[in-house]
């Protein structure tokens, strides 16, 4: 009688594990996609802001025409692939960044323009969604290194096979121009 | 990578055990003393203790921060530092928004405060919202986040409550016993327990009294300073920055303000000890937050931004073999620095600009409306003013109200 309990203990104990184990990588799915989400989220927030960013800056930017054309086309084509895959997708949003830097930088040289309460705010928006993408992506990269981690290491990589979890893919930036822009990570 | 701080909690644990431990005896001696009865002593202490943790549990955070005066801010009244507050939510994957608090005070301090992660406020005071830059804000704001993320807001609050449980009965004991023994009207003879062994218990008691809360207190900047480095340690990961950090720290080491509503209790919630004085150098035992300037030699030493980097950094500071970040959340993998600046923070305002700006948003708390005149004078209207419009006592024009 005695085997019968100790067979039935250890099944008890191995189906305790196993859904343990289940539930965390759940949980670690879940938190990838709601990253992903995340970044997203301030994505578009961006797209939303740089056509009132150029709007405010025409005005008093009259030999940046070029550039402010850049940033309009930068954008509206990173809109077209937000649909895309995310490697065509990340190249085009790296892009945009970096002439947005560009015209950022120039902004310096047209004190009116610093002067302008409106162009301040938008700046001040625009800079921190830049940084809010860059930290949305840390964190995803940092959920999916961590969900990859667990789905490759051993126990937990038997539970992940068995039910079809597959390794997320890193939000990576390849364009040169991005690589220079600090506060990445290229996890 | 930082969920796993698992074995820095179970530290904090034993160590909160340890205080409960000094509480128990406590209420033991007293209740012998008192009473003749240890257990009469014991419900007196839990009971005392349990009414406190229930109210700092549930009201703590709206306790201290009306203590300290704090103002909430939504986004409008000072978006840039909503935006810092909110990057840092997004780098540590907080799911909930924290509460925005400013204090209206000179002196350079922050402090986070909330039960759980969801339920969250940061305080920053005016001051050093005037004297920070971007990065060092987001430093701070970092570090205060951190406090959240690790659940340091909890332990320390159940902490204090314990440690200020044992002050209250120590010190309400001991002077029971004092001036009770003085005057003789202490107890009924009735019991007639004998000179001798009363006179034992009394000294026993006495001696326990006074050094229960200095023990409970050091026990508590333990756990107080430890959890510091590891905030310092997460808002280098967060920011990937950890010189934003470590310039803000030089700026609040500099300033000798002290936080006029600040107390004992609740200093170990601020991002520096609001009660050091200048030259002092806080001593390793008798400070609930580690010296400012090694914290700012092991944030500079840091090669890279992960826990790992920090805890070499910390070695290297300390010449020594032992780190403070758990080995169970040191993980594998590099973590690059982020390096320079991006132009993006080309048009900071500079510390003149960020101090009007401040000051405005003081005054628009206050329920003030600012009027700027024409001349470039900024009236400011109390709430309390009734009249339809108001002369500019400047170049005279009128202007609605």
């Amino acid at each position: 009688m005695i085997p019968v309990y100790i067979i039935i203990g250890v099944v008890v104990v191995l189906l305790i594990i196993f859904l343990a184990i289940y539930n965390g990588l759940v949980r670690r799915r879940n938190q990838v996609k709601n990253s992903w989400a995340q970044i997203d989220v301030q994505l578009k927030r961006r797209y939303d802001l740089i056509p009132n960013l150029v709007e405010t800056a025409k005005g008093y930017m009259k030999h940046e025409r070029e550039t402010l054309e850049a940033v309009t086309k930068a954008r509206n084509l990173a809109q077209q692939l937000s649909s895309a895959g995310a490697g065509e997708r990340a190249k085009a949003e790296g892009e945009l960044s970096s002439v947005l830097s560009r015209l950022l930088a120039v902004v310096e040289n047209y004190p009116d323009l610093k002067a302008n309460q409106n162009f301040l705010a938008l700046q001040e928006e625009l800079a921190s969604t830049e940084n809010k993408i860059s930290f949305s992506r840390q964190f995803y990269n940092d959920s999916v290194l961590r969900y990859n981690n667990q789905t490759q290491m051993f126990p937990s990589n038997v539970v992940a096979s068995m039910t079809g979890f597959k390794a997320s893919e890193f939000f990576e930036v390849t364009l040169a121009a991005e690589r220079e822009a600090p506060k990445v990570s290229f996890t | 990578m930082w969920e796993q701080i698992r074995s820095n909690q179970i530290r904090s644990v034993v160590l909160t055990i340890g205080m409960g431990v000094l509480l128990i005896l406590i209420g033991y001696f007293l209740g012998l003393y008192f009473f003749d009865s240890a257990i009469a002593g014991l419900v007196i202490a839990i009971l005392v203790w349990a009414v406190l943790s229930l109210i700092g549990y549930f009201q703590g955070d709206s306790i201290l921060l009306s203590m300290s005066r704090a103002k909430k801010i939504n986004r409008d009244d000072h978006p840039r530092l909503y935006n810092v507050v909110e990057e840092m939510k997004i780098a540590s994957g907080l799911e909930k928004m924290p509460d925005i608090y400013i204090i209206d005070d000179p002196a350079l301090n922050a402090f986070a405060t909330g039960r759980d992660p969801k339920r969250a406020s940061v305080a920053i005071t005016s001051g050093l919202l005037q004297k920070l830059n971007r990065d060092e804000l987001q430093g701070v704001i970092a570090h205060e986040i951190s406090h959240v993320k690790n659940r340091d807001v909890l332990l320390m609050s159940m902490c204090s409550i314990l440690l200020g449980t044992i002050v209250i009965i120590a010190w309400y004991g001991s002077r029971i016993m004092i001036f009770g023994s003085m005057t003789g009207s202490r107890r009924s003879s009735s019991s007639g327990g004998g000179g001798q062994g009363q006179i034992i218990i009394l000294i026993v008691a006495l001696v326990f009294m006074i050094l229960a809360p200095i023990m409970a207190q050091l026990i508590y900047f333990a756990i107080s300073r430890k959890r510091e480095y590891l905030a310092d340690a997460s808002a280098a990961l967060y920011t990937r920055y950890p010189e934003g950090l470590a310039s803000a720290l030089e700026k609040l080491g500099a300033s000798t303000g002290q936080l006029k509503s600040a107390n004992k209790a609740t200093a170990p919630m601020y991002i520096v000890n609001p009660f050091r004085r200048k030259g002092l150098k806080a001593s390793d035992l008798s400070s609930t937050h580690p010296p400012i300037s090694e914290r700012i030699r092991i944030l500079r030493a840091m090669a890279g931004a992960s826990f790992n980097d920090y805890d070499q950094a910390y070695r290297h500071v300390h010449q020594g073999s032992t780190g403070v970040i758990p080995a169970t959340s040191i993980a594998a993998g590099t973590v690059p620095l982020a390096t320079i600046k991006p132009e993006v923070g080309a048009g900071e305002p500079n510390e003149i600009q960020r101090a009007r700006e401040t000051s405005d948003v003081m005054w628009r708390l206050g329920n003030y409306t600012t009027i700027t005149c024409d001349c470039g004078a900024k009236l400011r209207v109390p709430p309390s003013f009734r009249e339809p419009s108001i002369r500019c006592p400047h170049c005279g024009r009128t202007h609605q109200v």
